[in-house]
């Protein structure tokens, strides 16, 4: 290796390093540990922690995150690919459609979850509004549900979404839904047999993008879900915190990695077989 | 005979341009139809208007006598090759070929498989069915591109500069091919190019664009020869022009000595030549500035740069276009 390219490369490898590599080896580490008594660690080593990661309690919690995170990912996609296809094939809003989904970001996510809970909670604008119209009597649980928590992820989400499938429209040769059209293929063949075949990598980048920190979200499940919906990243926070059990937050939190790297193997395995 | 297609007032409007001026135009069945003109005078918008990817302002397009002016690309009985080709990069050469046949449903699946072989035979692709766009040569594209098209059987066969993107050794190859495979389908190609070489050799009738409008529709010969207008006469051609009146290269003449008082002819300087091959230009210029090359068929030019010469023509050979021009 050139010394350009040591040079190049090492600022990066010195954070990913110093920052990821040894925060990650110190969890492993705690993992194994016994718990202290206001926090922290100690010792005897011992396999405790991993046990219990599969009692049926957090089996269960585990089921729901990978739902809860399924579904949000399809909901992202469904609503994605639309929106994508339609901002690459405009012509002249490209960039301020493009904007408009980036727009969020320019706002803290807890603040724009914040608003989300303002418009949802039983005194909230939609059920005041509903109420003071004389549809509903009572207010409606809007919030503190799963449902809720799915909302406040496609929400949150849906731009990692959108980018990359918009990145792979962009590229598509408009000549091939022309052609597609003239081999008598209709607008939803064409969309069938063309345009989601062409855009599989797209898809898989904008799937995987969301459904990772989807998955992980404590956040989202925390406010709108109300503590109702705990999650996998709430059940991890909460060992950190009010639970102070570290070396069991620490299991989990690897478990979780495993489970992350396994559904990014077989959904890159599957992107390379279709591409 | 009826026309299998016919475009009446055929108009195509765009904010800043007019790309299709009140064209009517009608193809014979069986024809090899082309359309020649300049980069931009709006050919390649009156194929797209024929295949349904743009509407026109006004106008009609009739197939057999029924308007589809109104039906999407999909369900016309037209098929369109592309000039990238415009192969589906994710679909074999055989499931390329089967796409159209597949929405149609018309088929067994069967039926498909065997039509799908016996186009891939037409266009010599036999072979290479498992093959991805991407694994094939930019010829064989081509002919695939043909035979997904050809394999429905269409009314008309629209081809969008079909051999621009292929070297100029292959594009004649593949002119003569073309030719042959429309005379053994019968099916009508609207043949669309840039290329007056191409259209000339190519087709039984063919049409100048220019600006969105028709110059002249006739059979390249009569077109070549009996331009009726100078834009017709320039794009198919070289021309001389001198005094006001046109003659081609290959019919101009040059000589030492004077042609007699049988025929009006000038003198001229010779400014140079050009080897060509299988012939020589000869570069004269007029007295009054006028330039006019002359078409030598054999190969070594007797004449030297400065020799004062004649040209001459017969006067059959002279080009008269209306006034108007």
């Amino acid at each position: 290796m050139s010394r350009l390219r040591i040079a190049f490369l090492t600022p990066t490898a010195a954070v990913m390093g110093l920052l990821f590599f040894a925060p990650l080896l110190i969890v492993f580490a705690y993992s194994f540990l016994t718990r202290g008594a206001y926090g922290g660690v100690m010792r005897p080593w011992t396999l405790e922690a991993y046990d219990r990661v599969f009692d049926p309690l957090y089996g269960h919690i585990l089921w729901r995150s990978l739902w809860i995170a399924a579904v949000s990912t399809f909901l992202c996609l469904a609503l994605g690919l639309p929106l994508a296809l339609y901002i690459a094939r405009s012509a002249s809003y490209k960039t301020l459609l493009l904007n408009l989904v980036m727009l969020p970001f320019w706002t803290s996510f807890l603040i724009r979850t914040y608003a989300w809970m303002f418009l949802l909670r039983d005194t909230g604008l939609i059920n005041t509004a509903l109420e003071s119209l004389h549809l509903i009597r009572a207010p409606f649980p809007l919030l503190f549900n799963s449902g809720a928590v799915i909302l406040g992820l496609v929400y949150g989400y849906l731009p990692f979404m959108v980018l990359p499938l918009y990145a792979t429209l962009e590229k598509l040769d408009p000549s091939l839904l022309d052609a597609a059209a003239d081999l008598g293929a209709s607008p939803g063949i064409s969309l069938w047999r063309v345009i989601i075949p062409l855009s599989k990598s797209g898809m898989i980048a904008g799937c995987l993008l969301v459904f990772i920190p989807c998955l992980g979200a404590f956040l989202t499940p925390d406010l709108m879900g109300g503590g109702k919906t705990v999650m996998i990243g709430n059940l991890v926070q909460n060992q950190f915190t009010t639970a102070r059990d570290w070396p069991f937050g620490a299991a989990i939190s690897l478990w979780l990695m495993v489970l992350v790297l396994f559904v990014t193997a077989f959904l890159g395995r599957k992107g390379e077989e279709l591409i | 005979m009826e026309s299998v297609l016919e475009l009446r007032d055929l108009t195509k409007h765009y904010p800043t341009h007019q790309a299709v001026n009140c064209i009517s135009l009608c193809i014979k069945p069986g024809e090899f139809f082309s359309l020649v003109g300049p980069s931009g005078c709006g050919k390649t918008t009156t194929l797209r208007l024929i295949a349904g990817f743009e509407a026109p302002t006004s106008g009609e397009i009739l197939l057999n006598g029924n308007s589809v002016t109104s039906l999407p690309p999909y369900r016309r009985d037209v098929n369109t090759v592309f000039q990238s080709y415009a192969l589906f990069p994710h679909l074999t050469v055989v499931q390329n070929v089967a796409f159209g046949l597949e929405r149609r449903r018309r088929e067994s699946k069967i039926e498909i498989r065997e039509k799908v072989k016996r186009a891939l035979a037409l266009v010599q692709l036999s072979g290479k069915e498992s093959r991805l766009p991407s694994q094939i040569s930019g010829g064989e594209r081509q002919r695939v591109a043909l035979a997904r098209s050809l394999v429905l059987e269409p009314q008309v066969l629209l081809l969008d500069e079909p051999l621009s993107a292929l070297d100029p050794k292959l594009r004649k190859q593949m002119r003569g091919e073309l030719k042959s495979l429309q005379r053994r389908v019968g099916i009508a190609f609207l043949f669309v190019t840039h290329d007056q070489e191409e259209a000339l050799s190519l087709s039984d009738r063919m049409a100048v664009m220019n600006g969105g409008r028709l110059e002249q529709i006739g059979a390249p010969r009569e077109l070549y020869q009996q331009p009726k207008s100078r834009f017709a006469a320039e794009f198919l051609g070289e021309v001389n022009w001198i005094n006001g009146t046109g003659v081609r290269p290959e019919a101009t003449r040059i000589s030492s000595n004077s042609p007699g008082d049988s025929v009006s002819s000038f003198t001229a300087v010779v400014e140079g030549s050009t080897f060509l091959g299988d012939c020589v230009h000869v570069q004269t210029r007029l007295p009054d500035g006028a330039q006019c090359t002359a078409e030598l068929r054999r190969q070594e030019c007797p004449f030297r740069t400065g020799d004062p010469v004649y040209v001459w023509w017969h006067a059959s050979d002279e080009l008269h276009f209306p006034i108007n021009d």
